[in-house]
């Protein structure tokens, strides 16, 4: 019989060369899997922030709940709000991404509803006076002027759920939180600090990304800094 | 609707309320968790952020950390700590974790907040012969205090969602509910937990709230 390796993996060191080569294929999986749920969480929470955000902005009445509910959802902590879903979605996937698009929704819906506010009025009856509709009035003017806050929200709201995303780990579908998960479980602590260094990872590099995607769409603002 | 009666049926049962997994119990570790933690992160944090407010220092820093707080999970920190040292000396890694992340909105609101107080009310105070202290005291903090207090409010939310967290890093409080749940694989129980633990955080709020707005009257009066 060889004798045990002796090398990080079996002193069981935080940082670990040989655990990054033996399992690239466990983390290329956790990775894809974080990705995956982020984006379709963020996704689906803009789909439903924009409109919500127009409603609110149009009938005053309606702010007053929208808002209200809203930062009801952003309150109830992570685990139980994933655990109120339980009913509803089962241990699946779309679990975690029904928890963090009621998250990322507050966020969205607040700063989309600031920027459509922050809307001047001038700049408002300027294009009514060119003869623009309500519909052309949205979508060309006061949609681009309210990008630049939304995109502020969007920001804060992917870097939240990529953090979140760790929670999913309790219905087994947590992205890099699962092998923080079972990470614990083990004691294994380069399993556990690796993937926590990958979700940093993923939060600042989705930030830049989208910080230089509001650049690209709001030209206006860098001529005028 | 089935899990409804039966979530129903768990609360209303006196055995879970009881006993060291009783709701009670872990109620109060909760608690306890909730209020340690957030008198050591107001000591910890409130005086460097007056300082550092008054002196208009270390502004990026105290502004940055919030956004830092959020990249970095949660409950990747809960873990990293749990398998170092200090995991072994019983709640101390669940507290370091839990102030942590109670640090950053109470640095970042207290420090804009004594910021923003208007430069003009600053120096008439200083040309009234204020001294530096008198200045902090009794004119940059009570016209801050609105803010601190959101930055309190803020931080005791935070610090109950992350002492939950805590119950799947092994720690106390009403996570523990739901996680033993999850273990038992009942539904019931881990939707009566959530309920609990919803119910807590929503309280916790409106209480910071409703303390908030009879508080900073002074505030408003100079406004």
């Amino acid at each position: 019989m060889t004798a045990p390796p002796d090398d990080c993996l079996a002193r069981n060191e935080w940082i670990c060369g040989a655990y990054l080569s033996s399992r690239r294929e466990i983390l290329v999986d956790a990775v894809l899997q974080h990705l995956q749920l982020t984006a379709a969480s963020v996704a689906v929470a803009l789909l439903l922030a924009v409109p919500l955000a127009l409603a609110a902005r149009r009938w005053r009445w309606a702010a007053g709940p929208v808002l209200g509910l809203t930062t009801i959802l952003y309150t109830i902590p992570s685990l139980a709000m994933f655990s109120l879903l339980l009913p509803l979605y089962g241990l699946s996937a779309a679990l975690v991404v029904a928890g963090l698009v009621l998250y990322s929704l507050t966020l969205l819906v607040r700063n989309i509803l600031a920027g459509l506010r922050a809307v001047p009025e001038e700049t408002r009856q300027a294009a009514r006076g060119m003869g623009y509709g309500p519909l052309r009035l949205l979508l060309a003017v006061e949609l681009p002027l309210a990008l630049p806050a939304a995109m502020a929200g969007l920001r804060i709201a992917t870097v939240s759920a990529v953090s979140l995303v760790t929670v999913g780990a309790i219905v087994g579908h947590g992205g890099l939180g699962n092998l923080i998960y079972s990470g614990m479980n083990t004691y294994f602590k380069a399993q556990v600090l690796t993937a926590s260094v990958l979700c940093v990872v993923i939060a600042v590099a989705a930030d830049l990304l989208l910080l230089g995607a509001g650049r690209l769409l709001t030209p206006w603002t860098r001529r005028q800094a | 609707m089935n899990t409804l009666a039966d979530t129903w049926t768990w609360l209303t049962t006196a055995a879970h309320w009881s006993g060291p997994d009783g709701v009670w119990n872990r109620l109060g570790e909760h608690l306890f968790l909730t209020a340690v933690c957030l008198l050591i992160s107001c000591l910890i944090a409130l005086p460097v952020a007056l300082v550092l407010g008054h002196l208009g220092k270390g502004g990026a820093l105290a502004v940055n950390l919030s956004n830092i707080g959020r990249a970095v999970p949660t409950f990747a920190v809960l873990v990293l700590l749990l398998l170092t040292p200090i995991g072994t000396y019983g709640q101390w890694s669940t507290i370091i974790a839990l102030v942590l992340f109670a640090v950053p909105p109470l640095l970042t609101n207290a420090y804009v907040g004594m910021r923003e107080v208007d430069r003009d009310v600053v120096r008439a105070a200083r040309g009234m012969g204020m001294t530096g202290r008198q200045l902090l005291l009794g004119v940059e903090l009570p016209l801050a205090l609105p803010l601190i207090l959101t930055g309190v409010r803020i931080a005791a939310v935070q610090l109950v969602a992350t002492a939950t967290l805590a119950a799947l890093a092994g720690g106390g409080g009403l996570g523990r509910i739901i996680t033993a749940g999850f273990n038992l694989a009942s539904t019931p129980q881990v939707v009566a937990g959530a309920i609990l633990v919803a119910a807590f955080a929503l309280l916790v709020e409106s209480l910071f709230e409703a303390g908030q707005r009879l508080a900073p009257r002074r505030g408003r009066e100079a406004a």
